[in-house]
């Protein structure tokens, strides 16, 4: 970053300009940290209000009371473990399944170049046009009664699993990145006589890692905040995530204890967030906007 | 082609593997046999990916155009033709569906597309403090939904809400919120933004940081002051990002549906926050009326399909 934006290092060297820079960026520091940050205390200090409080008028700041206990509340009355693990299993085989079968499709469509190859590209990146809520009521049709097959996928993973392979961003994203693998590589493995799969498994998916922690990311965040699909497909609470699991039983729980269900839930995904943070801003520039 | 040496480092096995055939020019034919069994290869690596996009991408597809002009009564299928079509045009929540989206839409884009680029060309003029204010911009992205729907909802409280106190000590009258009609989109569009812009915030950032720093000097050459920069080098500069993320937020809004959904029961004081996504949700699963789904579903689809297409044209103009 030592490019030179708006404001010219001239005009901010001198003494009016460094005055004016620094309240400006101690105004914007502040703005940004109580319009983004406010939220999130507020989420975490009302967790630990009692009852009377947490709905007081005025509302307090900083918590008079302090009950923890109503995090362990919201872990029993709501059942959280068994709502974050299944969250949890379906995220994963997700990913498991997208890893796989994307991966495998895109490097075909890159390398392989089979026969109609284009045809089914362009199938593929067609549904990026189509507009993803118009299509939830035919894919829920489907899911009651998978054709061919004839089975009802309700309440079973796979109704998340499989429709989330079909995914054209994943395939667009992968594919680019598979076309930049220099061919030299690729061309030695073949004099080599290593197999497609192998030189896949050898040469190119080493060099693909960012592209794939990318594809993960997406991949398990997507589960993470999916709302309308689960809610429609797995309709039994025992197999609820956790969006749709709070938000059936939040008319039925004290708020206090409400908000610390929710500031449990969004633990895992902030942790994810702040561990991974490059990867997906480096992710959000890769894929450019074709989101 | 060498032939292959015995290599020691490898153990001995008791069985030797067969000789293998030595390389050399194929016999003759089986040129068709080997780009038939490439073929296979890669349809192979293909087949699993193409099932699922089949299954749950393209015959949804297919089947939306046919369910929105058939009926499903007793387990008996009939066409119906236009039938579902004038269904879901004499409805009377119709026309308010429209127009809940329409505000929304509006709404979202005078906040959710200047906002985020102001705050972008904000955060690349500082010189410290970057990595911190992008982070706090992405955050709420990834918060689960459900978590900032409902502490949303916990902040409009007319009673016990922290927003009314906020505008209390601003000496401003205290709001009903979510449950008074003139105000129920504009919070759900509030709450949505704060959701949504960091998405937004950081692609415009990428594009700022992409623009060369002669173009501004040029400028300042010509006497140009801080806002004819920002109108004749950083807007231009950024045109083509800014129009395509203006389609896709238009494309977005449109299809607005957990926000209200949550918030209002997708429904609001007198209906006020019904979007049309939120209509199609309520033909086909209050009601089980499938096919008027559908033909809602399809309007939406043709009058997005525009806004699609113009959207791929400009993103291949990106690519060249």
């Amino acid at each position: 970053m030592s490019t030179r934006t708006l404001i010219s290092p001239a005009q901010l060297a001198r003494p009016r300009g460094k005055i004016l820079y620094w309240v400006t960026f101690a105004l914007v520091v502040a703005l940004f940290t109580l319009v983004f940050l406010g939220p999130l205390y507020w989420l975490v200090s009302s967790g630990f209000k009692d009852a009377q409080e947490v709905i007081r008028t005025p509302p307090t700041l900083v918590p008079g009371s302090f009950e923890p206990d109503n995090y362990r509340r919201a872990w029993q009355v709501m059942d959280l473990a068994g709502l974050l693990f299944n969250t949890l299993y379906y995220a994963f085989g997700a990913l498991a399944f997208q890893l796989v079968l994307d991966v495998a499709a895109a490097y075909s469509l890159s390398r392989l170049r089979p026969v109609l190859g284009n045809v089914v590209l362009g199938m593929m990146l067609a549904t990026l046009m189509i507009p993803a809520t118009v299509l939830v009521v035919p894919q829920y049709l489907t899911v009651l009664d998978v054709p061919v097959f004839e089975r009802n996928l309700l309440n079973t993973p796979w109704a998340i699993w499989l429709p989330s392979v079909a995914n054209a961003f994943n395939i667009f994203l992968l594919k680019r990145f598979f076309d930049s693998v220099p061919g030299e590589l690729l061309d030695a493995a073949a004099m080599d006589g290593a197999s497609p799969l192998r030189t896949l498994r050898s040469v190119v998916l080493p060099l693909s890692r960012p592209i794939l922690g990318v594809v993960s990311i997406f991949a398990i965040v997507g589960v993470w905040k999916d709302f309308l699909w689960p809610m429609l497909t797995l309709p039994d609470p025992g197999r609820q995530t956790l969006n749709v699991g709070i938000y059936s039983l939040s008319n039925g729980v004290p708020v206090n204890v409400l908000i610390a269900a929710l500031t449990i839930a969004s633990l895992p995904t902030l942790l994810i967030f702040l561990v991974f943070q490059r990867n997906i801003m480096s992710g959000l520039t890769a894929g450019g906007l074709k989101g | 082609m060498p032939a292959p040496s015995l290599t020691p480092s490898k153990a001995d096995r008791p069985r030797r593997s067969p000789p293998r055939p030595a390389g050399g020019p194929p016999p003759a034919g089986s040129r068709l046999a080997r780009a038939v069994r490439r073929n296979l290869t890669a349809h192979a690596f293909l087949v699993g990916a193409v099932l699922c996009f089949g299954f749950f991408s393209w015959y949804p597809m297919v089947r939306e155009f046919l369910l929105a002009f058939q009926q499903t009564e007793g387990g008996r299928t009939t066409w119906v033709g236009l039938d579902n079509l004038t269904t879901v045009y004499h409805d009377p929540a119709f026309w308010q569906a429209w127009r809940n989206t329409a505000l929304f839409t509006v709404l979202a884009l005078v906040l959710g597309f200047a906002v985020p680029f102001a705050v972008a060309v904000v955060i690349n003029e500082l010189r410290h403090g970057k990595g911190y204010l992008r982070l706090l911009v992405y955050l709420p992205v990834m918060l689960p939904p459900v978590a900032s729907v409902l502490l949303f909802k916990y902040l409009y409280d007319p009673g016990y809400g922290l927003l009314n106190e906020l505008l209390g000590l601003l000496g401003l009258p205290g709001q009903q919120w979510l449950q008074d009609p003139d105000t129920s989109m504009l919070s759900v569009v509030l709450a949505a933004t704060w959701m949504n812009m960091g998405g937004a915030a950081l692609v415009y950032l990428a594009a700022l940081q992409g623009i060369p720093g002669e173009l501004y000097e040029a400028a300042e050459l010509d006497g140009a002051g801080l806002f004819r920069k920002i109108w004749h080098v950083t807007i231009p500069q950024t045109r083509l990002v800014l129009s395509l993320m203006l389609l896709m937020q238009i494309i977005a809004t449109m299809q607005v549906f957990v926000e209200p959904f949550l918030l209002t029961g997708g429904a609001g004081p007198e209906g006020s926050t019904t979007t049309v996504v939120n209509l199609i949700y309520q033909y086909a699963f209050n009601f089980n009326n499938y096919g008027a789904a559908a033909a809602l579903g399809l309007l939406l689809l043709v009058l997005l399909a525009g806004f699609s297409a113009a959207y791929v044209r400009l993103g291949r103009a990106e690519d060249e």
